[in-house]
């Protein structure tokens, strides 16, 4: 590796501002084409930092109008109470109009990581949920925070990301997508996923939050939290996490980088406990967001689980 | 469209096979800690699980199964990194399998072109379709990256050959763009991000130094005259604030506007005046490119999704019937005579293609008459009927505006296009 010094990314320059105002533009331009080229969208709302600056970005698009599409939440029923509370509490505050689906029966069957396995589990209460709620919902796209920098089968999503009938992705087959021309054709039964926050990155979405004062989950703000050591990730000790035989029960400074399923989402180490704090940490960290995250790491990859209806 | 800040570079990247673009790659993301840690170690596992030995910077970038498994690239991946002077979007487009499609698609958003040559070989035909295309969507800003100097004993005399052969290419294109030469090795990091030991004789920036410094806002194709597709009417419906309120969505594509300026609708024709500039944020007197905002306008007059709101000096001009460069993406050919949608800024209409002037062959740059249909990868310079008139401007001019996608009955985009300055307009 180079023995260079580069400059790196750590406090907002005018660089940096410059550019989240590009980005905000091109994400509104994206919101405002799913809003006009769509009959019924909706905005998956999961309550995630991503989510949030999401939300922002629709609320910001409309206006002075309200948002012309619901949210939509597909509760897993392993959320941490933190982000539920959150999530009522938001919704409201804003006016827009909240849908909450949940696979209830895979949840009264039991569907646990440790039972089934995190890719089953994610299959029935996320993937099966979710399609199962755009059918219900009637909705013909759906508008999610992904963002090409988190994961590598990501970096070759399209913005308006085309669904067969069945909710798959066909990585092989995507539509070309040029300039700034989203192609929204759709034949009935279809669907399209829209990612606006396609060209952000972690960094980016932290020093937005920043700017914009962003309301987001206290998960994500360090505090003396209880955990586990399971493999490489720090996880919480919640009602559902369901303590193996060696697992010891510790004290930690951590927050989360990313929200998931308690039993699935691994904190970090941290005392950032300011908003300025954790961009800091944002621009200087060593290691990926998703690292936390068990989905991203079995047998089943993220484009398995992408080909199957997942976001 | 792209570029208009100087916070953001979003550029492209070409090169042949083996040429050493996945380690260029890999060291700007690197160095500039664009990929994390466990990112690597993954890469480096996959690597020896497949026998080889550190870091295969391919494996990084290269997301799906199947380019994993059969180790190539099959579509345009997008990568990020960060300085304290930029942020940096990659287009990172396959240099084999689809390579036009994919070149075109990857140079479509881009404002600069970082090309690959391998000091060994000079300049190879693949350099300069490359170029071709790259020029043909619009870019005028070239870095060409001399890459495994180190394997030509660091020559002085290989850089400035490869250099003048490269300048001698675009001409013979027809271009003066802005070119900058850097003799690199990707593998020991000369010129990439620093400058290494091995090249005195060179004075110029660094690869980074450059894409950190080039300026993209005043090349052409970001156009100067006010255009505002309108994207969307926004007329809330239970709004007590602003009753009666009635706005236009949309991005400023080009130019800028105050509040009180006179503006035409296009195509009908209208004229009226900016009575408006409204956002979340407060009201603005001024706006412009790349904004997104909401326009209010004096008269109450008939507008809606696909009308673009344009300066009165120098408008868009309405065209039903012109000529266009297209790329045709799809694995069905297209046949003169067919019908197609046409998507054009926030328009809609149908089309037919009615006549192939000639197929540019991308390796020779001759034209080649007779067409009757095209196949995939295929560029030609065609004539198009629309349905409808379509507010625009030459892609030379106005990137924005001048462009379009052709979609067919499957609801595919099988072709990009860009307008030319020559048709039969059907005027005001």
């Amino acid at each position: 590796m180079s023995t260079g010094t580069p400059t790196l990314n750590t406090e907002p320059t005018k660089a940096s501002i410059d550019h989240l105002k590009t980005l905000e533009s091109e994400s509104i331009y994206i919101l405002r084409e799913t809003a006009a080229q769509f009959r019924n969208p909706v905005l998956l709302y999961s309550i995630g930092k991503d989510s949030s600056v999401l939300v922002h970005l629709a609320r910001k698009a409309f206006y002075p109008g309200l948002l012309p599409f619901p949210l939509l939440h597909v509760d897993t029923g392993y959320k941490f109470k933190e982000m539920i509370e959150f999530r009522d509490k938001f919704a409201e505050s804003i006016g827009a109009r909240l849908i909450v689906h949940r696979n209830e029966e895979a949840i009264a069957g039991g569907a646990h990581p440790m039972k089934l396995g995190v890719a089953r589990c994610c299959g029935q209460l996320k993937t099966s949920a979710l399609l199962a709620a755009l059918e219900k919902g009637g909705f013909d796209a759906a508008i999610g925070g992904a963002r090409r920098d988190e994961e590598k089968s990501r970096a070759k999503e399209r913005v308006f990301s085309y669904r067969d009938a069945f909710g798959q992705w066909d990585p092989r087959n995507q539509r070309p997508e040029l300039w700034n021309l989203y192609n929204g054709q759709i034949h009935e039964g279809d669907t399209m996923r829209v990612f606006p926050l396609s060209n952000w990155t972690e960094q980016d979405v932290w020093q937005y939050i920043r700017q914009e004062n962003i309301p987001i989950v206290p998960l994500y703000y360090a505090k003396e939290r209880q955990v586990i050591r399971r493999g490489n990730n720090w996880i919480p000790v919640e009602e559902s996490t369901r303590i193996q035989e060696g697992e010891i029960e510790e004290t930690r400074w951590v927050r989360f980088r990313t929200l998931g399923c308690a039993p699935c989402t691994g904190a970090v180490l941290s005392t950032a406990t300011s908003m300025d704090e954790i961009v800091t940490e944002a621009s200087t960290t060593t290691r990926s967001e998703r690292e936390t995250r068990v989905i991203d790491h079995g047998a089943n990859t993220m484009e398995d689980k992408k080909r199957e209806g997942y976001f | 469209m792209s570029g208009l800040s100087g916070g953001l570079l979003r550029f492209a990247t070409a090169g042949s096979v083996d040429d050493g673009k996945s380690t260029l790659i890999g060291r700007l993301l690197v160095d500039t800690r664009g990929v994390y840690e466990d990112q690597l170690d993954a890469a480096q596992k996959d690597n020896e699980r497949r026998g080889g030995k550190g870091i295969d910077f391919a494996l990084l970038t290269d997301g799906l199964k199947a380019e994993r498994e059969q180790g190539i690239t099959i579509d345009v991946a997008y990568r990020y990194f960060a300085t304290s002077k930029r942020k940096f979007i990659i287009a990172d487009a396959p240099g084999h399998e689809q390579y036009t499609r994919n070149m075109v698609t990857g140079a479509s958003s881009a404002d600069l072109m970082l090309l690959l040559v391998d000091a060994r070989y000079g300049l190879t035909t693949q350099s300069r379709r490359h170029s071709y295309i790259a020029y043909l969507l619009g870019i005028r800003h070239f870095i060409v990256a001399i890459n495994k100097m180190d394997l030509m004993d660091y020559d002085e005399a290989v850089y400035r050959r490869i250099s003048d052969d490269f300048m001698d290419f675009l001409r013979k294109i027809g271009g003066s763009p802005d070119v900058r030469c850097i003799p690199i090795s990707a593998l020991a990091g000369d010129m990439v991000v620093t400058r290494g030991a091995n090249m005195h004789w060179y004075k110029g920036a660094t690869v980074l130094e450059t894409l950190e410094s080039v300026q993209v806002e005043i090349s052409s194709g970001h156009g100067e005259g006010f255009r505002f597709p309108v994207q969307k009417v926004n007329q809330p419906t239970k709004m007590s604030a602003i009753p009666d309120f009635r706005g236009y969505m949309g991005r400023v594509a080009s130019g800028s506007i105050r509040v009180g300026d006179p503006v035409l609708i296009l195509p009908g024709g209208y004229r009226t005046t900016v009575s408006g500039i409204v956002t979340f944020d407060g009201s603005l007197q001024t706006a412009s490119a790349p904004e997104s905002v909401t326009l209010t306008l004096e008269d109450n007059i008939d507008v809606s999704r696909g009308d673009m709101i344009s300066g009165v000096d120098n408008p868009a001009q309405n065209l039903t019937e012109f000529s266009a460069a297209v790329c045709w993406m799809s694995g069905s050919p297209m046949r003169i005579g067919e019908k197609y949608r046409l998507q054009h800024t926030s328009r809609l209409t149908r089309c037919i293609v009615t006549r192939v002037d000639y197929r540019i062959n991308v390796n020779t740059l001759a034209q080649e008459h007779d067409i009757a249909e095209l196949n995939i990868n295929d560029i030609a310079i065609v004539w198009i009927k629309t349905l409808n008139p379509i507010a625009a401007d030459p892609y030379e001019a106005n990137r924005t505006t001048g462009a379009f996608i052709l979609i067919d009955q499957d609801n595919n985009t099988v072709a990009s296009g860009m307008i030319r300055g020559t048709w039969l307009s059907v005027g005001l």
